[in-house]
């Protein structure tokens, strides 16, 4: 995982930290972080590659609007990062081009 | 189907004051949001903010507990972390929370989806390591964290100044605050100064943010242009290069954040029909209301920044005259009572209202942004270049439709969000017209991601109602 140059943070008003899993290693975020919070602070970036090219790409918006933060959450692949709050062993995953599809869909489809 | 008088998509000021008020006019109210705490973008985590330093955001941020604790004590249905992603014309809601969707039926709807800010493109805003500076706010008030240092903001507009206050009140390390305002724009803005004296009260909160940044010791450059950002060999941005005074200057980062004001969210408003206008002064597309906020479309209105930028304090009182129209509509307020309350708030929003104009002309982003140059990525989910947008307008391409058909440009999953203005600039340029002539694209639901699992079991959800 890198942690080059990651997000600070400041005194919180509550502490309270949750346990997730980023592309299988541990780290504590504090709870009410979103997913891509989560990411920044873990200093992940960049967080996926784009489907297109290829090319790196990092949470922009924080808000829903630009889809720079797609993530594998729980198995469940393009979810805006931004939008979705971290819970107690949450696994996420960084993305690499296109979302594959992931043996829950298989289960789904038959 | 559960039925409700008024359904509110949003929970930022103008859904908070309107669920309040109409409430207290005895409607049934629900009111459905994105986020999994009241708010909006400029209160968010207004219930439980991160920072222990109140110093930090302001009393501006903290102004929305007065809207918090009415609405927590109004008889409203609720709904966080809910994703309106269909509205029809015959007001049902369809919406997903927690992987299930539903559908409800309002008598009326209102929208306060707010605003998003401006997409403004040039060299590098897609690196990561550049980010906007709402984006910034947004992880101070949810999570307590601060960008990497040293850190450089670029860009134009009130919330540019009063981010880099912010962070440097929470300490962080500011390498320059470059505004990219051009010259112009000032000699402009003077001429509608007359109605930012009205608002005199927001004109010196401003120029107070203005004093206070030059006093912070922030090196603080104006007139900017020529804005690029690069990357190292691993693609993360290493270095901000830009023109100041005829010198081209370069700092070396890896955190960048930018902004160009903000625009109303049509995405919704767009999806279901509405009639919209292009706004020459806000260089922006705004859905067309009438004086309580009320839509084209029978019973659906809209109130807040997503109706055109007004801000927060507006916005709020948007949402009130919203709620009390539609408790006249609906039997429960007669005209003379409606207009009793509305009075004064309409009174409120004059000045807040009359200063927009100047701050509108004064923030107009800077050509570069507008209009940028062409190996500038312009559909960052599709990677289509201005270049692209300029080759196809020229090929005969007569809007944003048919450039999308041509190039992908708007197809990827932000469907449109942060290409679609400049789009249609690059369109109307290139063949001599306006944005108005060129128009949108046709947006449609669901505008949010979906499982097709949840699309399959909406008539579940929907037989399980009693």
């Amino acid at each position: 995982m890198q942690t080059d140059s990651p997000f600070n943070r400041l005194a919180t008003a509550t502490a309270d930290t949750v346990t997730i899993e980023i592309d299988g290693r541990p780290f504590n975020a504090r709870e009410g972080d979103s997913v891509a919070a989560a990411l920044l602070a873990a200093g992940c970036i960049p967080s996926r590659t784009t489907p297109v090219s290829g090319s790196p790409r990092a949470p922009y918006c924080m808000m829903g609007v630009c889809f720079e933060c797609l993530v594998e959450v729980d198995g469940l692949a393009n979810v805006q990062g931004c939008m979705v709050q971290v819970a107690e062993g949450m696994k996420v995953r960084r993305q690499s081009g296109a979302r594959e599809m992931t043996v829950g869909d298989f289960h789904e489809a038959v | 189907m559960k039925q409700y008088d008024l359904v509110i998509v949003g929970a930022g000021p103008a859904g908070m004051a309107a669920a309040s008020a109409a409430a207290e006019q005895g409607l049934t109210v629900a009111v459905l949001d994105e986020q999994a705490a009241p708010g909006g973008q400029i209160y968010r985590a207004i219930s439980a903010p991160a920072l222990r330093d109140e110093g930090i955001l302001g009393a501006d941020y903290y102004h929305g507990r007065s809207l918090l604790a009415p609405f927590k004590a109004a008889r409203v249905d609720y709904m966080a972390s809910t994703t309106v992603w269909e509205i029809t014309g015959a007001r049902e809601v369809r919406l997903s929370v927690q992987g299930r969707a539903r559908t409800l039926q309002a008598r009326r709807i209102l929208l306060a989806t707010g605003a998003q800010e401006r997409p403004a493109p040039f060299p590098g805003w897609q690196l990561p390591g550049v980010m906007s500076c709402g984006a910034a706010q947004i992880m101070l008030k949810t999570s307590g964290l601060t960008p990497p240092t040293p850190l450089v903001l670029a860009g134009s507009g009130p919330l540019l100044l009063l981010i880099a206050l912010q962070l440097h009140w929470a300490g962080v390390t500011i390498a320059a605050v470059l505004d990219t305002t051009p010259k112009e724009n000032y000699l402009e803005a003077g001429r509608h100064l007359g109605g930012a004296l009205r608002g005199w009260k927001m004109l010196l909160k401003g120029l107070g943010y203005l004093a206070k940044l030059k006093r912070s010791g922030v090196p603080c450059l104006s007139r900017v242009g020529d804005l690029r950002a690069e990357a190292d060999d691993s693609g993360k941005l290493t270095r901000v290069r830009f023109r100041h005074k005829g010198r081209e200057q370069s700092l070396d980062t890896n955190s960048l954040l930018v902004h160009q004001g903000v625009v109303p969210n049509v995405q919704l408003s767009r999806a279901i029909g509405i009639d919209h206008r292009w706004d020459e002064l806000q260089l922006c597309w705004r859905p067309a209301t009438d004086a309580w906020g009320e839509t084209d479309i029978e019973g659906i209105f809209i109130a807040g920044d997503g109706a055109g930028i007004g801000g927060a304090v507006a916005a709020e009182q948007a949402g009130r005259l919203a709620a009390w129209q539609v408790a006249r509509q609906l039997g429960r307020m007669s005209p003379n009572e409606r207009d009793r309350l509305a009075a004064p708030v309409r009174r409120a929003l004059a000045p807040v209202l009359a200063i927009r104009p100047f701050l509108d002309v004064l923030y107009r982003p800077a050509g570069e942004f507008l209009r940028p140059a062409d190996d500038t990525l312009v559909c960052r989910c599709e990677e289509v270049t201005a270049g692209d947008i300029r080759r196809y307008a020229r090929l005969g391409c007569t809007g944003p439709n048919q450039t999308k058909a041509f190039s992908r440009v708007g197809m990827g999953p932000c469907q449109g969000r942060m290409c679609g203005l400049t789009v249609a600039q690059l369109i109307a340029d290139t063949r001599q017209t306006t944005p108005a002539e060129v128009g949108y694209y046709r947006i449609r639901s669901p505008i949010k991601p979906l499982t097709l699992k949840e699309l399959a079991g909406l008539d579940d959800a929907d037989r399980k109602q009693p």
